[in-house]
């Protein structure tokens, strides 16, 4: 598809991209589980763990001894293939996601440019989605396979949760297709270079939408009702150990990396900075900057430097959200399940399917109107969908008194006297 | 008779919303992640102070040739509430009485600091030490030769004319 001269040297490409976006992917999971311990340390005003290396840097891998070398225990009562099963199910799909994220400007080689993505497959967020779900899977294999009540317990949460806030998450990405008009990742980048704002201005109750569905979709706080320390010991993985035990870790984290590059790709631009210096797609085979006023192309300039500046910038994005996920986290309480299942389904839903409603209509009126795709179109919507997200933030905010916490204990608390049957049966 | 019951009126889940509550949670979680005065002492750089009533290790002390100022009067084995000291007493040619065997189980003292209290001679006291670790449980009895090797401060006993050690 691309004119990439040498016949071999795809395939290379290809390779080196595999292992480049696995490891580096595998780097990050491991130093989210350093920056957990860390930040969660700051927030409550302690260091954290900075001993092993240099600020504690090599933490992770003194982790990774540890967990390698513990020992490996299998209930008795276990249903022993499922129950070493459910660790590969739920750390693949968690791993492979990032197969159809673009990461970085196309970066011009000796053999012709290098889109910087391993698998621009043309189904892009389908793919995200159908893997994303299949996480489930491993949660409640894990949970039934341990026969023990509190990891049963545990997938029972997990696999009604996740599947209630699939539909959510789905229906905030109507908004994006139907404004990017395709669904591979890439068009959804390029298309918010083209917009010049990125989609978290145009779509911002979407933003929002998608934010909470994937805090409940990796089952992070304050959506963590599947491990539920204090009430489930751990949840489904209560009875996993050694490497099985890192591997759900690592699927966690894994799902929080992926989820964050995600939300950057989809609502803060992906790779793209501010500028059209970076903008680049795949035109008709030619490598694209834009369009000129009188709709011919404009040719993109790759450079090496472009592509490291952008992935620079997708990383930082994809970190900034990963830093939220931890700082929500050790902010918020557990919801009960009965308030995630009602935050789900009674809030959620109807607002994700209004929205998309609203924007489907804003489009069409838009294109209707004939306005051009570009930053007036985006300061439209923006204005649309600013007056919806303000209204949806009155909406369940409005007439709520939140005073003082004492404030309201002193009007909450009611002494009752109950007479006990003793003493009604002397009196 | 009746029992009392606290019933909290909580508002109904339509007359809530935590988006308030959440944003002014985050932000105080915030500054307390800026914050850069943390509370964690990093232990073995930063020692913390210890009192000078701080009854730690003990120290059997010296005379000036050497020999310890302990003289064998059974004292302290007697007033142990762990007994944990053994001491078996001799008597020299001048007739003065010294240990031939005095040993403390570190891993049984309760640190109540009664041996340095009941001692006549002030020969047995209690130091501000702590740290005192070993790889065998055999170590933790401390024999003659390696009381009178501490080196720490002994401590300063309660003083009911200065109860708070002015």
């Amino acid at each position: 598809m691309h004119p990439i001269s040498g016949a071999v040297a795809p395939y290379v490409f290809m390779v080196l991209k595999v292992v480049l976006v696995f490891t580096i992917v595998m780097v990050v999971v491991a130093y989210a589980t350093l920056a957990e311990r860390r930040v969660s340390a700051w927030i409550q005003d302690r260091n954290g763990p900075n001993r092993v290396g240099p600020f504690g840097l090599l933490q992770p891998a003194a982790d990774g001894i540890k967990n390698l070398l513990k020992e490996e225990t299998l209930p008795a009562t276990a249903s022993r293939i499922f129950f070493v099963l459910a660790p590969i199910l739920i750390l693949v799909p968690s791993l492979v996601t990032f197969a159809v994220i673009p990461f970085a400007a196309p970066l011009p080689t000796r053999w012709g440019v290098v889109d910087m993505i391993v698998a621009d497959v043309p189904i892009g967020i389908l793919y995200v989605l159908a893997f994303s779900s299949l996480a489930v899977y491993g949660i409640v294999l894990g949970g039934w396979a341990s026969n023990n009540k509190y990891a049963f317990l545990g997938a029972l949460r997990a696999s009604a949760q996740m599947v209630s806030y699939e539909v959510a998450l789905g229906l905030s990405l109507i908004s994006v297709l139907m404004l990017s008009g395709n669904v591979t990742l890439t068009d959804v980048v390029w298309q918010q270079q083209q917009l010049g704002m990125w989609f978290a201005f145009p779509l911002s109750l979407a933003f929002i939408l998608f934010l909470v569905s994937a805090f409940a979709e990796s089952n992070r706080l304050p959506f963590d009702v599947p491990e539920a320390e204090s009430e489930l010991v751990t949840g489904y993985h209560t009875e996993y150990s050694a490497m099985k035990f890192s591997a759900f870790m690592i699927s966690e984290f894994g799902h929080m990396a992926t989820a964050s590059a995600l939300m950057a790709t989809l609502f803060l631009g992906g790779w793209d900075l501010p500028g059209t210096w970076d903008n680049a797609y795949w035109y008709q085979g030619q490598l694209i900057s834009g369009f000129a006023a009188d709709g011919s192309v404009l040719l993109a300039h790759p450079a090496w430097w472009k592509s490291l500046v952008t992935f620079i910038g997708f990383g930082a994005k994809t970190g900034f959200f990963l830093l939220l996920y931890i700082w929500v986290r050790w902010t918020l309480p557990r919801f009960r399940y009965d308030q995630v299942m009602a935050l789900g389904w009674k809030v959620m839903l109807p607002t994700a399917l209004g929205y998309a409603m609203l924007m489907g209509g804003t489009i069409l009126t838009l294109d209707q109107i004939g306005l051009r795709w570009g930053f007036g179109y985006g300061l439209a919507l923006t204005a649309v969908s600013g007056a919806a997200t303000l209204g949806f933030v009155f909406f369940i905010d409005r007439g709520k008194t939140i005073t003082g916490a004492a404030a309201q204990m002193a009007q909450r608390v009611e002494v009752k006297t109950i007479p006990t049957p003793e003493a009604e049966s002397t009196v | 008779m009746t029992i009392s019951v606290k019933v909290m009126k909580r508002p109904a889940p339509e007359r809530t919303s935590y988006l308030r509550a959440t944003l002014s949670g985050m932000a105080l979680t915030f500054r307390h992640m800026v914050n850069p005065n943390k509370i964690t002492q990093q232990y073995p750089e930063e020692q913390t102070q210890l009192s000078p009533r701080w009854r730690g290790t003990h120290v059997m002390e010296t005379h000036a040739d050497g020999r310890p100022k302990c003289v064998a009067c059974g004292l302290c084995p007697t007033v142990c509430p762990a007994n944990c000291i053994r001491l078996v007493g001799g008597e020299d040619d001048q007739g003065n009485r010294y240990p031939i065997v005095y040993e403390i189980d570190e891993f049984r003292c309760i640190f109540c600091g009664m041996c340095q209290e009941v001692c006549p001679v002030e020969a047995i006291h209690v130091g501000r030490h702590f740290e005192n670790g070993e790889y065998t449980r055999s170590r933790f009895v401390y024999d003659l030769d390696r009381l009178m090797d501490q080196d720490q401060p002994s401590t300063l006993l309660w003083d009911p004319s200065d109860p708070r050690g002015e």
